[in-house]
């Protein structure tokens, strides 16, 4: 199927670039469809190309040894991942499924290193992308690490819980969605979602639909350092 | 009728991408003049993913917080 030249206009890799070089792009790009659920790579294999989300909604996401898993990126239309092990040659830093079915356009490393040497906007282009990755990951580095948010999510649900009266007392039973939790102890929804899985673990809370239970006051308070 | 809370939609922010309906293994949405509607199943999990893929913010699945603490620890609490 030929590339849609488009597509490619709206990418930031190729932002900038004139109808020859998008052609150029073009002819060095490969399209693939995958189903809903299908691995797209696999975290420590060897890689083979970098991807472009043409439609659908695509995982990043690495996997500990206890079979955790931490989602890194969400990434939709326009999209990029693989990016690193394309320019660094070492394996896939990642592994990706697809949640929906996804179109991709992709380019082998042998391609992409031709055109950065060809065409230096392609290359500052590369390196804005990266940049701003590097921004997203360093906030993540600083959240999963320096900052413990699965305390200040215990925090939160336990001021929630107890502090907005209940229909007992004729008021309205807090709802918060992940991402205003995120919002409120500012983080990413995915590290909201990887904290609740946490807390959910260790007994302190129940997830039950759309429910969020305290079931151990007590470990909640621990967790949230409340006395 | 069902009666257990389904995802919200806000139809003024669904641009119709219909990227929700992919995610969504239930069935529990639908397009109608291109807006996102939910059709309300008993499949639904709460999985809250359609929440997660939508570009605009146009889904919420929103918890409620709740306290089920067990008896002994609700009589401990009360004598401190």
């Amino acid at each position: 199927m030929a590339i849609d030249v488009d597509l490619l206009r709206g990418n930031p890799y190729f932002a900038g670039l004139g109808e020859a070089d998008l052609e150029a792009v073009a002819q060095r790009m490969f399209e693939q469809s995958v189903e809903r659920g299908d691995m797209i790579l696999m975290e420590e294999d060897p890689s083979e190309a970098i991807y472009f989300v043409v439609s659908g909604a695509v995982k990043v996401f690495k996997t500990s040894i206890e079979g955790k898993e931490q989602i890194l990126c969400l990434l939709r239309t326009g999209e990029s991942f693989n990016d690193v092990p394309i320019l660094d040659g070492g394996p896939n830093v990642a592994s990706a499924i697809a949640m929906t079915p996804v179109v991709l356009y992709g380019m082998t490393r042998t391609d992409m290193e031709e055109l950065l040497r060809e065409n230096p906007t392609i290359a500052m282009n590369v390196i804005r992308v990266l940049s701003r990755k590097v921004r997203h990951f360093v906030s993540m580095v600083e959240d999963l690490s320096f900052r413990d948010v699965t305390s200040r999510v215990a925090k939160l649900l336990l001021d929630y819980a107890t502090d907005h009266g209940g229909p007992e007392e004729g008021g309205q039973r807090p709802r918060l969605t992940q991402q205003e939790m995120a919002a409120m102890v500012g983080t990413a929804r995915e590290v909201v979602g990887r904290s609740l899985k946490v807390l959910e673990e260790e007994g302190a809370i129940r997830m039950d639909r759309h429910r969020i239970v305290v079931t151990n006051r007590r470990a909640l308070q621990q967790k949230g350092g409340v006395a | 009728m069902i009666m257990f809370d389904m995802p919200i939609i806000d139809t003024e922010l669904c641009n119709g991408c219909g990227l929700c309906l992919t995610v969504c293994e239930c069935g529990a949405l639908v397009i109608t003049d291109s807006v996102v509607t939910i059709h309300e199943t008993y499949e639904c999990g709460y999985c809250t993913e359609c929440e997660a893929v939508c570009p605009t913010g146009a889904i919420q699945c929103p918890y409620e917080i709740i306290i089920e603490d067990s008896f002994e620890q609700t009589l401990e609490q009360g004598f401190q």
